[in-house]
């Protein structure tokens, strides 16, 4: 066996001769060649979707997933082309996005900050994804879309309804479709007075984070504005199961309405002891004791079952919606998968649409040129109206829909019922309204 | 006063709850020396057995309705549930609304089953190792039977109804001259309070007026003098895990219609249910009974607006306040025996 005579010194000059060299065409192409964070260079482009896989909110994330998959089939020119026939705009061909063929990478967020953000990185760094889009909670949508600023990718953002997604903590590369907490105040109240009278006692039980937060404050200043009387309002903890010692002392407060600030697992758990609790039985004040339910999920009032019966809440979209965006995304969606959609696969196919459509506009995936494509853009046929994605903040206004639980559902899926689409004149906000101040979107991030 | 009775009553349906899956815990730590992290997954077990049972009283075949369309304007497809067939629609639909009370049949011997198996397959090679073996493979466990249930269920919660016949509240107040709505309590929660008392009370003659019993007794006091006097000691307390994973999986079956059942429900009484085992005495069945009430109680006192006014955030760290309290002043907990635990 030959003897290797190297020494240490030539051993280490060797490595930096070699290291050097591979350096080499990183070092001198990394700011030249790459305008932009991974800007595709082959005939793909990849785009990242973040949705919950796993935890409390994995059946959200599998629809997300299957909204997400079905647009991804459109753009490449697959399936019926769903809402691509509908929509206003006209640049999207069912060629892939600027000729490029789209392909994927998924992320499991686990409706954790942490795990989103790990992910997140992980598609942008390892998978060369461009964008980033997905989430199933606000606080996921907030860590992840300053992540994004930081890396120089567009984020376009799921299901997240609080107002500091594009208020306190909003950022120029993030883009919001989905409604807000102000928005589902601004819808409800109204129908609220019409339905209950404007001489309510309300009793709030809020989710003690960002989201609950500021519901509780959107709904409060609507129904006050109304001429509610808010009487309390007990922050309740994220992990709590069984609210019966948050709901029994309702009704020895004078209150007459119950307002859960709640969402997901907590809000099924909520309404059903409220339920339990024969609230809805109750008369106080001269008045049938009522419950609102700011946020409607489809799966979630499918978890609280029956109890969702006649219970007003608010959504951003709802499958029995009759314009021919709707219908297009209901059949497409329907026909591959055998049941209609939710809210949470309506925003995310609509945000990849905007996104793929805002690249053809702009004739480039540069993040900047996405974000310019996209402020103050109005558009139609998506399933909402006429919408407009605002330029100060990032996000979409578009009318609101007010929902009621459905008292003989024919299947289940079929668990609300639209009862106004409130106009998006009165969802609509100024940029510096309160409940969206202390945050600036700054500029926009290339990266690369 | 009407706002202090409404809390003792939450509290001791709180309580019933704990005290039901701390009674398991104890009573596995007593005779078996395991701590068992699995435990609450029992429980959720269960309550996927009364899921289960109701999704087998609504098996259906599904005929075509030409009158009605479906989402996509298809003949509607209908589910008619096999038992209108086989017992004629109002029986049939009595029977479906009848599921849970019906799930504590189906549950018992499934329980005992998945205890058995639980004990005999894995725990019982970890009974000489140390407790923090024992608390990291149980801790696995309990995720893979998580994991396992949300593969088949799904991650959403899934409501599973009391009988029609017991819903509603009971006017408590009313009926000890408050004014009307002060004090009211739902029928079903009250019953779990019943069922939970019959279930320990249970427990309780079982261990105490048996000949079973009472060899089980002397095992969790002596393990080798009853060895040595041939009684097989091993063989009797596999039969009491599976006695604990039965009362933990009827804990379950019940608390369905309280809330519904997810996959996560066990994990989100283990932590509080070993705060209890903690504070009543570890291997202690009535401390761990009396912990349950207690913490129970002073959870649901913690909650009232009032005092989170005074205190905030006092509702979320009341049980480990009063658990750092009771361990300093009783380090054994409130009813735990010298040398438990203390090797």
């Amino acid at each position: 066996m030959p003897k290797l005579d190297v020494s240490r010194r030539g051993l280490l000059r060797t490595g930096a001769v070699a290291g050097a060299g591979l350096a080499l065409p990183t070092i001198f192409t990394a700011q030249s060649a790459h305008a932009f964070t991974n800007e595709p260079t082959g005939g793909t482009v990849t785009l990242g979707f973040n949705v919950p896989q796993t935890g409390p909110y994995a059946d959200e994330g599998a629809d997300e997933l299957r909204a997400y998959e079905l647009a991804v089939e459109h753009l490449n020119g697959g399936g019926d082309a769903g809402m691509m026939n509908t929509f206003s705009s006209k640049a999207l061909q069912g060629n892939g996005i600027l000729g490029k063929k789209v392909e994927y990478v998924t992320g499991d967020t686990q409706t954790k900050s942490d795990a989103a953000r790990a992910s997140a990185k992980s598609m942008i760094e390892k998978d060369g994804a461009v964008m980033i889009t997905g989430g199933s909670s606000s606080g996921v949508a907030v860590a992840v879309q300053a992540l994004c600023q930081e890396a120089g990718v567009i984020f376009m953002a799921g299901l997240t309804h609080s107002n500091d997604t594009t208020g306190k903590d909003k950022r120029a590369n993030g883009f919001r479709h989905f409604f807000n907490s102000y928005m589902s105040g601004a819808a409800l109240a109204p129908v609220l007075a019409g339905a209950y009278g404007t001489d309510r006692k309300a009793y709030h039980l809020t989710a003690d984070y960002n989201w609950g937060y500021t519901t509780e404050e959107a709904v409060k200043s609507s129904t006050e504005a109304m001429g509610w009387d808010t009487v309390a309002a007990v922050k309740t903890p994220l992990t709590q199961t069984d609210f019966s010692s948050y709901i029994a002392p309702v009704l020895q407060s004078g209150a007459d309405t119950l307002v859960l600030n709640h969402y997901g697992g907590n809000m099924v758990n909520s309404l059903t002891n409220a339920v339990q609790f024969g609230l809805r039985d109750k008369q106080v004040n001269g008045k049938d004791f009522q419950i609102v339910v700011p946020l409607y999920s489809r799966l979630m009032a499918k978890g609280a079952g029956a109890n969702v019966k006649g219970i007003f809440g608010s959504t951003n979209w709802h499958w029995t919606l009759q314009d021919e965006g709707s219908k297009a995304f209901v059949k497409s969606f329907g026909t591959k998968y055998g049941f209609p959609p939710s809210q949470a696969a309506h925003t995310t196919y609509v945000q990849t649409l905007l996104y793929a459509d805002a690249v053809e506009r702009a004739g480039s995936f540069a993040p900047c040129a996405v974000a310019e494509a996209l402020e103050d853009y109005e558009f139609d046929g998506l399933g909402n109206g006429k919408t407009l994605y605002r330029g100060a903040d990032h996000q979409c206004f578009k009318d609101v829909l007010v929902v009621k639980g459905k008292e003989n559902p024919t299947s289940e899926f079929d668990l609300l019922e639209i009862v106004e689409v409130t106009p998006v004149d009165q969802v609509t906000y100024d940029p510096d309204h309160p409940q969206f101040s202390g945050g600036a979107l700054g500029t926009c991030n290339n990266g690369a | 006063m009407d706002a202090i009775i409404l809390q003792i009553l939450n509290g001791l349906d709180k309580g019933s709850a704990y005290a039901l899956i701390a009674l398991g815990l104890t009573l596995i730590f007593g005779t078996l020396g395991v701590v068992n992290f699995a435990h609450g997954a029992l429980f959720m077990i269960g309550a996927f057995c009364a899921v289960t049972l109701n999704r087998i009283l609504t098996l259906s075949y599904t005929i075509i309705d030409d009158t009605q369309k479906d989402f996509l304007g298809n003949p509607l497809k209908v589910d008619v549930p096999y038992v209108h067939g086989l017992f004629g629609q109002a029986t049939g639909d009595a029977i479906i609304d009848w599921a849970v009370p019906l799930s504590l049949i189906f549950a018992i011997p499934v329980m005992i089953l998945v205890g058995v198996v639980m004990e005999r397959g894995l725990i019982k090679h970890f009974y000489k190792r140390p407790h923090a073996d024992q608390i990291l493979v149980t801790f696995g466990l309990a995720i893979v039977l998580q994991e396992v249930i949300k593969y088949f269920y799904g991650a959403n919660p899934i409501p599973t109804p009391a009988p029609a016949a017991f819903k509603g509240s009971l006017d408590f107040g009313a009926m000890l001259g408050f004014d009307p709505n002060l004090i009211i309590y739902p029928y079903w929660r009250i019953i779990y309070f019943g069922f939970a008392a019959v279930i320990i009370g249970g427990v309780f003659a079982f261990l105490q007026f048996t000949t079973f019993g009472m060899v089980v007794r002397a095992g969790m006091a002596d393990r080798e003098t009853v060895g040595l006097l041939g009684i097989n000691i091993d063989k009797r307390f596999t039969i009491m895990f599976g006695i604990a994973a039965a009362v933990a999986g009827l804990a379950g079956v019940m608390y369905t219609p309280i809330n519904s059942p997810n996959y996560h429900m066990g994990m989100d009484f283990l932590v509080l249910s070993f705060v209890v085992v903690v504070v009543g005495g570890m291997g202690s069945l009535p401390g761990a009974v009396l912990a349950g009430f207690l913490l129970g109680v002073l959870e649901s006192f913690a909650s009232m607006r009032e005092v989170i006014d005074i205190i905030p955030g006092i509702n979320q760290i009341i049980i480990y306040l009063v658990a750092i309290i009771i361990l300093l002043t009783r380090p054994r907990g409130l009813m735990g025996r010298k040398g438990v635990m203390e090797d």
